[in-house]
């Protein structure tokens, strides 16, 4: 029972985790772009295939690839961000999400066509294998791991942006963009490294989570409606909503799992219709 | 003390320039030049696209065409934040413009440097106390006259040396608007340039230079100070006072 239980809400940790560094980025990005990336669970995907593919055909292992991936998917979003996207600022939010929805059905499909529906397996590095006996549950330790560096990762990103000089550049631009490019500020450069950051905390995710789930072309497209939700809920653009709701949303999904397990799938979007009602600028959102 | 070849010095100057917000045409070929270490204000009334020339001056409207010569060079086309940093430009706007989520020492220390003789933060503090005392606040809790100081003090901290000031006395209880006029004044003798939009005539007579007056976003009328005391029926009549 007591096994049943923990075993479930650490599973609901775990995803908990991922949903909170996807929401993280998508919030960043929103914030200063005002774009809502579609294709932030195809850049998860290809932080994951990358990861799968350096270490098939360049024999780079785990921890590099945490480092690297992350960087080259985070240029490719930045490529991305200065030859199309930025074209569409100033418009109807509309056009951005439609753009980055093509993206992500366009990257998608071209992984598909190369290496089929069918999942890669990603070994879990060498010095995270096995795991710890709590005497309730058995802990494996690559699952923690991913837990406790999440975690770390998304307070690094809260405190850059809440307590340091870049992130009130962050803050400033979010809230009135022309007026601090006015102040001499270089605010296409900051929405083009903001981009390029999002999405590398997209593919961090990602090779995160390669040696957990299967590396598949669709893993993306799965997650990426839940997180939707959790930005949803937590509130558009808040950066500490995001990982705090992230990480409950994970909690709730795995405790339903526990008690009702035909609900798991679509309790995130009953929370989400509920806290719409409460709140319409979600939990931690500024009311309008 | 100036000698007259460096108060010749222009830092800027307009010709023809035409500005739009999306189809809406508001400046209809401005022209107007501004020495270092010039006082002048743009008057007019309501809507008549002072702040628009001001805004345009720094590239912030959907589209502008014209001549807008900064330091002796052509900025038609450039982006606003290297307008900004090549004319080394402070701007405070009309809606003053502080950032509601960051505190008052953020917002202070927020804006990249333009120059190296900017002030620094202990003599701004003891120019304006309140923003000392209200320093860990966040924007949006400041009062309107909190918020207009530290929306000055902001650019004084830059190093700036052609200002922008868009009505920086609106909406304040009179003796706010006497310490933002000391302030003022005591910019105009360390030497700055400064381009006022100002709906308080008093406020700027004494300091300025020159006046030029807009109407249907035409300049129509330059006026010196010399000239003020003959004029001033005409100017009252012109700004419907």
């Amino acid at each position: 029972m007591i096994q049943a239980l923990s075993g479930q809400l650490l599973v609901g940790l775990i995803n908990g985790s991922f949903y909170a560094l996807l929401s993280l980025g998508l919030a960043i990005i929103f914030g200063l772009l005002d774009v809502v990336n579609f294709a932030h669970g195809a850049q998860y995907m290809l932080g994951a295939f990358v990861a799968w593919m350096a270490m098939q055909y360049l024999g780079i292992n785990y921890w590099s690839a945490l480092i690297l991936v992350p960087l080259a998917v985070g240029v490719l979003g930045m490529v991305f961000e200065q030859l199309v996207l930025r074209r569409l600022y100033g418009l109807d939010p509309l056009y951005g999400l439609l753009l980055t929805f093509g993206l992500a059905l366009v990257l998608e499909g071209i992984f598909q066509n190369a290496f089929g529906i069918s999942g890669k397996s990603y070994p879990v590095p060498d010095l995270l294998q096995g795991g710890t006996n709590l005497g309730f549950m058995f802990l494996p330790r690559y699952r923690m791991w991913v837990v406790v560096v999440s975690i770390a990762v998304c307070f690094g990103c809260w405190f850059m942006i809440e307590r340091t000089r870049l992130g009130a550049y962050l803050r400033a631009g979010t809230e009135n963009p022309v007026l601090l490019q006015a102040f001499g500020v270089n605010v296409p450069l900051i929405r083009a490294l903001t981009y390029g950051f999002g999405v590398a905390l997209a593919a961090f995710a990602g090779v995160m989570a390669a040696p957990i789930y299967q590396v598949t072309p669709l893993m993306g497209s799965g997650v990426i409606m839940v997180v939707f939700a959790v930005v949803v809920i937590g509130g558009m653009g808040s950066i500490a909503g995001s990982i705090i709701t992230g990480l409950g949303l994970g909690l709730i999904e795995g405790l339903t799992k526990f008690f009702y397990a035909p609900a798991s799938d679509v309790v995130v979007f009953v929370v989400m219709a509920l806290v719409l009602l409460a709140r319409p600028a979600g939990l931690f959102g500024r009311q309008l | 003390m100036t000698s007259a070849l460096e108060h010749r010095d222009e830092l800027l100057r307009l010709t023809d320039l035409h500005a739009f917000y999306g189809e809406s045409h508001i400046l209809h070929g401005i022209d107007l030049n501004v020495g270092a270490r010039e006082v002048v204000t743009l008057l007019g009334r309501n809507g008549s696209g002072r702040s628009t020339t001001l805004k345009a001056i720094l590239g912030l409207v959907s589209r502008r065409t014209g001549s807008v010569m900064v330091n002796g060079r052509e900025t038609i086309g450039m982006q606003p934040h290297r307008i900004t940093r090549l004319g080394r430009i402070g701007y405070c706007p009309e809606e003053r413009g502080i950032f509601a989520s960051l505190s008052a020492e953020e917002n202070l220390t927020l804006l990249p440097k333009v120059g190296s003789d900017g002030m620094p933060l202990e003599e701004i503090y003891a120019m304006f106390p309140n923003l000392l005392e209200r320093r860990k606040s966040p924007g949006m809790r400041l009062s309107g006259g909190e918020q207009q100081m530290l929306a000055m003090a902001r650019i004084l901290r830059v190093g700036a040396r052609l200002l922008l000031l868009d009505e920086i006395t609106e909406g304040l209880a009179p003796v706010i608007v006497r310490t933002l006029g000391t302030v003022v004044r005591g910019l105009a003798e360390r030497g700055l340039t400064m381009i006022l939009v100002e709906q308080n005539f008093r406020f700027v007579t004494q300091l300025a230079d020159r006046h030029y007056l807009i109407e249907h976003g035409r300049i129509v009328d330059m006026i010196t100070k010399n000239e003020v005391a003959t004029r001033i029926e005409a100017l009252h009549r012109f700004l419907g006072v």
